[in-house]
């Protein structure tokens, strides 16, 4: 098999992450497809690093995970503001800045 | 580190190699589909932690085993627990309505996404082909991931480095702030709410009857009946009353009726 295959399921997962952006009403699931996306992403860099022959890529999958778990702690905390103020996780029932 | 390892740190793909992939990867997609697919939240959180074990399982195959353990640590371990926190937090059973707010909305992202992939694929297999993978043996220099790495981290990215610490900091007192709620009314004490009660006098001065008083059999979701033959309402506990239990109120009552 040749190392392209693993960037191959990178795209692949992320084209379903952003499809379920896309899709999907509730928004921790939401959220949990952005992870999904930023976990291909992680994916095609640390293959990157071994196509090149450096570690660089896995250290920047590393800081994409940290970012990740920062962002993910904000991100939810949002989704629980918004839930006590307006009883609903929908993305859908956000919209008091639409008009 | 074992012999798989040690292949893949020279670039080179073995038959091991393939085995994992072929096996995990499309468990690993029918994961992502199934996170996007299920209605349930916490199905989905499940599917994602699927996905990022089999993407952990990649990691060691490409000769990266810190970062292998730190997707099941931080990732599966951390992130996924947070969001099912939150989702018993928001409620376990909020499920996305079927109901389409923008027509056409669903069938458009499936078509993008299909042209998206399709455009990444073509691109990567346009971009790399007919190369060889050098692996990051050399850069380990035989000194091992975990060491490798940390020399980088700590002199080319340590300003990278410092910067996550704050970062991590910021989000903390983030969370901190966002999640945080002031009391716009004064706490009642129990003295308190025992004068409202008091005040409020009738049949709430006495405490609520318990269940299975006079009853047949004295479960809890069996009502207890009054003096004069009736169902004491409040001696079922309103919880139970919603659920399983209502249904033998209604037994009851339809027993007392009858003869």
């Amino acid at each position: 098999m040749s190392v392209n295959y693993y960037l191959y399921l990178s795209a692949l997962l992320f084209t379903i992450g952003a499809v379920g952006v896309l899709v999907r009403r509730n928004a921790i699931v939401v959220f949990m497809c952005i992870e999904l996306m930023l976990n291909a992403v992680n994916l095609s860099l640390v293959t990157f690093a071994r196509i090149n022959g450096n570690l660089d890529g896995q250290i920047i999958a590393f800081f994409v995970m940290v970012v990740a778990a920062a962002e993910v702690v904000i991100g939810l905390a949002i989704i629980m503001s918004i839930f006590r103020a307006r009883r609903s996780a929908s993305v859908d029932d956000a919209n008091l800045l639409k008009y | 580190m074992t012999g798989l390892e040690v292949l893949a740190a020279h670039g080179a793909t073995t038959t091991h190699e393939a085995v994992v992939f072929w096996f995990l990867a499309p468990v690993a997609v029918a994961g992502a589909l199934g996170l996007v697919l299920v209605r349930s939240a916490v199905h989905a959180a499940v599917l994602l932690a699927v996905v990022m074990l089999s993407l952990a399982a990649f990691y060691t195959t490409e000769a990266a085993p810190f970062l292998a353990v730190v997707q099941v640590v931080v990732y599966t371990g951390a992130v996924l627990m947070l969001f099912l926190f939150v989702l018993m937090l928001v409620g376990v059973d909020s499920t996305d309505s079927l109901v389409e707010t923008l027509r056409g909305q669903r069938l458009a992202a499936v078509a993008l996404g299909l042209g998206f992939a399709v455009l990444l694929v073509a691109a990567i297999a346009g971009a790399i082909s007919g190369f060889h993978p050098k692996g990051v043996g050399g850069a380990e220099a035989g000194k091992g991931n975990v060491v490798a790495i940390a020399e980088l981290l700590f002199s080319r990215y340590v300003f990278a480095f410092e910067a996550t610490s704050a970062l991590l900091i910021t989000a903390g007192l983030g969370a901190m702030v966002l999640t945080h709620r002031e009391p716009t009314t004064p706490r009642l004490t129990q003295k308190e709410r025992m004068l409202e009660r008091v005040a409020r006098g009738g049949s709430g001065m006495a405490p609520l009857p318990g269940p299975g008083v006079y009853a047949d059999h004295d479960a809890v979701d069996t009502p207890a009946l009054l003096p004069d033959g009736s169902i004491a309402p409040t001696s079922v506990p309103e919880y139970l009353q919603v659920s399983a239990a209502r249904p033998h109120v209604e037994d009851v009552e339809r027993e007392l009726e009858g003869p």
